[in-house]
């Protein structure tokens, strides 16, 4: 009974992948993997920054169900401590940082194999629950020490660009809390407890109805950049390079963009 | 009578040092790692004693606190019967299991400026516990008194009930039975669910960050500080994680010969 049923489906996506591809092929990159060489198997590894964990996670379907027999394994942490983890001789295939501080203690370690690519960009943007409590329009509001203010801590990437923006208006910034990471941070706005929070565009379109996004134009002075690369230590070097192959692809770049994310180039 | 105490059964001998390598070993770890010519200046870095400061304070306000609601609590369990013991128990026992995010996330529903209580607090006087010191104290007590508890009840049930039958019959009320005879009598008990109360909150990270926030001076305590400096520069966090434990230790130390030292000895 069952055996059929998956082969039907085994089919279908095998038609609608050679349709896409059809349509990719002129880019040269993604979608290709599965033809040359036969099917990717075994597990793939993937350290990748949390902010990609929905994208990612779409990607990572994409290829598996381009190859069947391909198992994905996703670690998705602050990049800071994915770097620990992987300078502490964590085995991985790939590596996403959410930015180039993280990518350079991997590359410093001599871990990379092949150059980093830049493959998204990311900016900051004002999250405020739905009914918006404090009635905060920009990002002077962030000056205001009666709302309560959540921004990322100075040592982590959100909290760098934050200083940066702040910076970049002349913003004396008085917030509550110096969150450990941006979720976190998010999860305050979620729950009402906080006014406003800075966190990144796509964390905003990931926090779905009860979070309001605010973009504001000093954003522009801190553009978060995405580097990706494979691993010298890569278990399965394969699918590592089909993976990033992905990521960078056409498809790879839309389904980026419809997260929120930035072209790498702006 | 010595010679007859001091060999350890092999059975016990060899799993006894494994446990005794598997604990020690990672602090082993961090001591060889630790950068010793940094010491003095990451020591002297902005923030960290302000952060140890709240973290000794916090931790012992929440054990005293601990101690104020836990040992009556303790009582209650070991002393009353019935099925809603149990069920009472289990309760109690949940901020063992809860994942202290969650246990964060769970303060913040009831003592949120939208929570149960909360809410009303903050209508009423406009006050709102978040992002607080006072928030610190209130996490670490949530996730720390169950230590307290089930150390407290654990010695109460060990307790001879008789010294207190001979009390009553002595014309003692249960009250004055409870100050001069079960909890002298179950003070050792008390004294380790204390230390074992208080280690666990001054170690308390997650509860914290989570409704506490982290800002210095207010609610970073150590293991936060720690946590954030471990994003900037793992050396600087391996010193401040040393003095922690090295501040932890001596306390517990201390501590345990003045409280413990007749019980012991």
């Amino acid at each position: 009974m069952k055996r059929p049923r998956l082969m039907v489906l085994g089919l279908t996506v095998l038609l609608f992948l050679a349709a896409c591809g059809g349509g990719n092929s002129a880019t040269g990159a993604g979608g290709s993997s599965g033809s040359s060489g036969g099917k990717l198997s075994g597990t793939l590894t993937v350290f990748a920054a949390s902010s990609l964990t929905e994208v990612f996670g779409t990607l990572g379907d994409t290829l598996k169900a381009d190859n069947p027999g391909l198992k994905i394994t996703f670690n998705f942490a602050g990049s800071p401590a994915l770097a620990t983890q992987l300078t502490q001789g964590a085995p991985a295939d790939v590596f996403a940082s959410a930015n180039e501080t993280q990518m350079k203690v991997v590359t410093d370690a001599g871990l990379q194999a092949g150059a980093p690519g830049i493959f998204a960009g990311n900016v900051l943007e004002i999250a405020v629950p739905k009914d918006n409590p404090g009635h905060v329009t920009g990002l002077a509001d962030f000056a205001k020490p009666e709302l309560t203010l959540a921004v990322c801590a100075p040592d982590v990437p959100c909290g760098a660009a934050a200083k940066k923006v702040f910076a970049a208006a002349g913003i004396q910034a008085k917030p509550d809390t110096e969150e450990e990471d941006v979720k976190a941070a998010l999860t305050k706005v979620e729950l009402g407890e906080v006014d406003a929070a800075l966190v990144y565009a796509t964390d905003v379109r990931a926090a779905g109805a009860g979070v309001t996004g605010i973009p504001f134009p000093e954003a522009g002075q801190a553009v978060t950049r995405y580097p990706i690369c494979r691993l010298t230590a890569a278990p399965n070097p394969r699918a590592a390079q089909a993976f990033v192959d992905l990521v960078r692809s056409d498809a790879g770049q839309r389904a980026l963009e419809a997260a929120g994310f930035r072209a790498p180039g702006s | 009578m010595r010679r007859g105490r001091s060999g350890v059964p092999v059975p016990l001998l060899i799993p006894a040092s494994l446990g005794v390598a598997f604990l020690v070993l990672p602090l082993v770890g961090l001591l060889v790692r630790t950068p010793w010519s940094e010491l003095g200046p990451q020591l002297a870095a902005p923030g960290v004693g302000e952060a140890l400061r709240l973290s000794l304070i916090c931790a012992t306000s929440a054990t005293l606190i601990s101690l104020v609601l836990g040992v009556p609590l303790a009582w209650v369990l070991a002393r009353s019967a019935g099925r809603g013991r149990s069920v009472l128990r289990a309760l109690v026992t949940v901020p063992l299991v809860l994942p202290p995010v969650v246990g964060g996330v769970a303060l913040f529903l009831v003592l949120g400026r939208r929570g149960l209580i909360g809410h009303w607090l903050f209508e009423t006087t406009g006050i709102t516990i978040p992002f607080t010191t006072a928030a610190v104290v209130l996490a670490e007590t949530f996730v720390a008194m169950p230590f307290l508890v089930i150390s407290v009840e654990g010695a109460l049930r060990a307790a001879d009930a008789r010294f207190e039958d001979v009390a009553a019959t002595l014309g003692a009320d249960r009250w004055t039975t409870f100050r001069r005879v079960t909890l002298p009598l179950v003070s050792p008990g008390v004294a380790a669910g204390a230390v074992l109360c208080w280690a666990r909150a001054l170690g308390e990270f997650g509860a914290t960050i989570t409704f506490a926030g982290n800002f210095p001076g207010t609610t970073q305590t150590m293991p936060l500080a720690v946590y954030l400096a471990l994003q900037r520069d793992p050396e600087a966090a391996i010193v401040l994680s040393l003095v922690l434990l090295v501040v932890s230790l001596a306390t517990l130390l201390l501590l345990r010969d003045r409280w413990l030292g007749r019980a012991a000895a």
